[in-house]
């Protein structure tokens, strides 16, 4: 099936590997790209392991030692509930990488979908969709998501998922969309068309493959939103249980514990949100320059 | 000029209208009892209908969204669930709290971006320009509650600098006491929007540093000073104006987290109480109002960036 005429702009799997073989190379020598991956590397084993290798449990509440600055036993301190700072801040880690993750990987499905449809096949459809994106992303993101939280009975991370997924749909959607309106025009997908290949291989089989790197570029942005969004939701007091283990939610619990000078509670998880946030942004950054986008 | 205009305001009218639809069905159409949210469990059924009644929820849902459209055109916001008073009442004076942090922020944000994307641009591969550029980017990933907690513990109760709560003292006005009380905030809103402005000044104005017309001016024999100025600025600045637009609704979302932290009556506070109160006709009303001033600022720049763009203003008038 694979006839000569496919090959006029559509690179072979020879040459693909070829090329991939080199941005690996050159991502392996990019220092801020392997910082940041060596940084997601150590959260996401945290968020996997750290459980079973805390000093304290993460719930544990100890009333004898409440608000104790950091020392030997208690690294990071205990906050005023007497919970071991340093170990909520380990476990933390789960809940924020689960669900940014999660909300990234649906948006992402959801905005490749509609930007793959609507960018081949255009017309009325295209003009509907695109208006309609234009409208939900004139609302800030995190006020579509407060409304959404307090219109729905019972908050759970799983809405708060869905909800991110949906507030990010439309950029993927704009971004896929614009790569395959300058894709659409390459003569392999006409070549795909006249041997009455069905849509959904074109969309999917020839023109998915070579509009992937800037969705892999804007997945890796859009997962450093959603960090940013799920933690700010958390602060909040929206989206997630209260109490739970949550870099955001135990700010929210602690920061006024700053102006009794005592920072430790607020300032463990504060760091946390920053490295992880900016580890993402590291990669993503990476990723940019090898793709030369 | 003026049908490009005409087209303009109408898209805008257009996407206002579907954000009006999109957060209509959010709150209406998602699962959950508006009545039993705002009256909480105990209500009683005859409270509910009388709830229901009283804010025209046991109408068709239809007449219901062109109820609240008609409403919201001849300027009336509705009635709050939780106070019974105007929604106008609550959310006019936080709009106006909220835009004056916002317009802080912004005096300090655009000059001090723009800056910075030209200082990255003219040492172009050097460690200032790295540092600008990655330094700037990662600071903007960190969420606007964590700076604004970490700024207030440094420089408000570790040095004490500056004040606590962005609201003036009681009695101690005066505008500059206000601007003093607004900086802090301002400062968590600029750490999170610099980077992405800064890089694309510095994007453009190495575009035009780089371009055939800078070369002609150099050979022409003008100063390096005098080129960058008459030249590249003014091409620099057109990227520019599309980002800082791009940038109102993330200024608008992280109002809410600084106010929070910074105790300011603003709009931001008043969303959340209404969150927390499952005051849905504040809600509604507050966040079209956003959606508003989002598209009025995106058609200003659309405007601008047509009339500084001499390509865009001769199709326009063509």
């Amino acid at each position: 099936m694979n006839d000569s005429s496919t090959e006029i702009s559509k690179k072979s799997d020879a040459e693909r590997l070829q090329i991939r073989k080199e941005r690996l190379a050159l991502l392996r020598r990019n220092k801020a790209f392997t910082i940041g991956i060596a940084v997601l590397g150590f959260w996401t084993l945290c968020a996997i392991f750290g459980k079973y290798f805390t000093p304290f449990k993460a719930d544990e509440q100890n009333f004898e030692f409440v608000s104790i600055s950091p020392n030997g036993t208690y690294w990071f301190g205990t906050d005023a509930n007497g919970q071991d700072v340093f170990s909520r801040v380990i476990v933390g880690s789960r809940l924020i990488l689960v669900m940014s993750f999660a909300a990234t990987i649906l948006g992402t499905l959801a905005g490749t979908s509609i930007g793959l449809i609507t960018g081949y096949f255009k017309g009325w459809f295209d003009i509907i969709v695109m208006r309609l994106l234009e409208a939900i992303s004139s609302i800030p993101a995190i006020i579509i998501a407060l409304l959404a939280v307090a219109a729905i009975e019972g908050q759970s991370p799983t809405i708060t998922v869905f909800i991110i997924a949906f507030v990010f749909t439309p950029n993927i959607a704009r971004t896929v969309r614009a790569a395959v309106l300058a894709e659409a025009e390459f003569e392999y997908v006409a070549a795909a068309r006249l041997r009455t290949e069905r849509t959904p291989h074109i969309l999917f089989k020839e023109i998915l493959p070579n509009v992937m790197p800037p969705i892999i570029v804007e997945f890796t942005v859009r997962l450093g939103y959603a960090i940013f969004a799920i933690a700010t939701l958390s602060f909040l007091g929206a989206g997630v249980e209260y109490g739970s283990p949550n870099w955001g939610t135990q700010i929210s619990e602690n920061w006024a514990q700053i102006f009794n000078n005592q920072w430790w509670p607020t300032a463990f998880p504060a760091i946390a949100i920053a490295t992880l946030a900016v580890s993402v942004n590291l990669i993503s950054d990476g990723l940019l320059e090898v793709f030369e986008i | 000029m003026k049908s490009f205009l005409a087209k303009r305001l109408g898209l805008s009218v257009l996407t206002v209208g579907l954000a009006a639809i999109i957060v209509f069905f959010m709150t209406h159409v998602l699962p959950g009892d508006v009545a039993r949210q705002s009256l909480g469990r105990q209500a009683t059924p005859e409270d509910v209908a009388a709830f229901n009644k009283l804010y025209g929820l046991d109408q068709p849902i239809l007449n219901q969204l062109f109820r609240w459209i008609k409403e919201l055109l001849s300027g009336n916001l509705g009635v709050s669930m939780s106070t019974s008073r105007p929604v106008s009442v609550t959310l006019i004076p936080a709009l106006g709290y909220s835009a004056r942090l916002a317009a802080v922020a912004f005096v300090l944000i655009v000059p001090l971006s723009i800056a910075g994307g030209i200082i990255a641009a003219m040492n172009r591969g050097k460690k200032i320009d790295r540092a600008i550029t990655v330094g700037g980017l990662s600071a903007a990933v960190i969420p606007e509650f964590v700076w604004a907690v970490v700024l207030l513990l440094l420089f408000g109760v570790v040095f004490q600098i500056f004040p606590i709560s962005a609201m003036p003292d009681e009695g101690a006005g005066g505008f500059l006491q206000s601007i003093w009380h607004l900086l802090l905030p301002s400062i968590a809103l600029f750490l999170v929007l610099f980077g992405y402005i800064a890089r694309i000044t510095r994007a453009g104005v190495i575009e035009a540093l780089d371009s055939d017309y800078m070369r002609t001016a150099v050979l022409k024999g003008y100063s390096r000073r005098k080129a960058v100025t008459n030249h590249v600025l003014r091409n620099a600045m057109l990227p520019t104006i599309a980002v800082v637009a791009s940038q109102i609704p993330y200024l608008i979302g992280g109002l809410v987290a600084v106010e929070i932290v910074f105790n300011y009556r603003g709009f931001g506070t008043v969303l959340l109480t209404a969150v927390g109160g499952r005051d849905y006709a504040v809600l509604q009303s507050g966040v079209i109002l956003t959606s508003v001033v989002i598209v009025v600022f995106q058609l200003i720049a659309d405007v601008l960036f047509a009339v500084l763009n001499p390509r865009i203003r001769q199709r326009i008038s063509e």
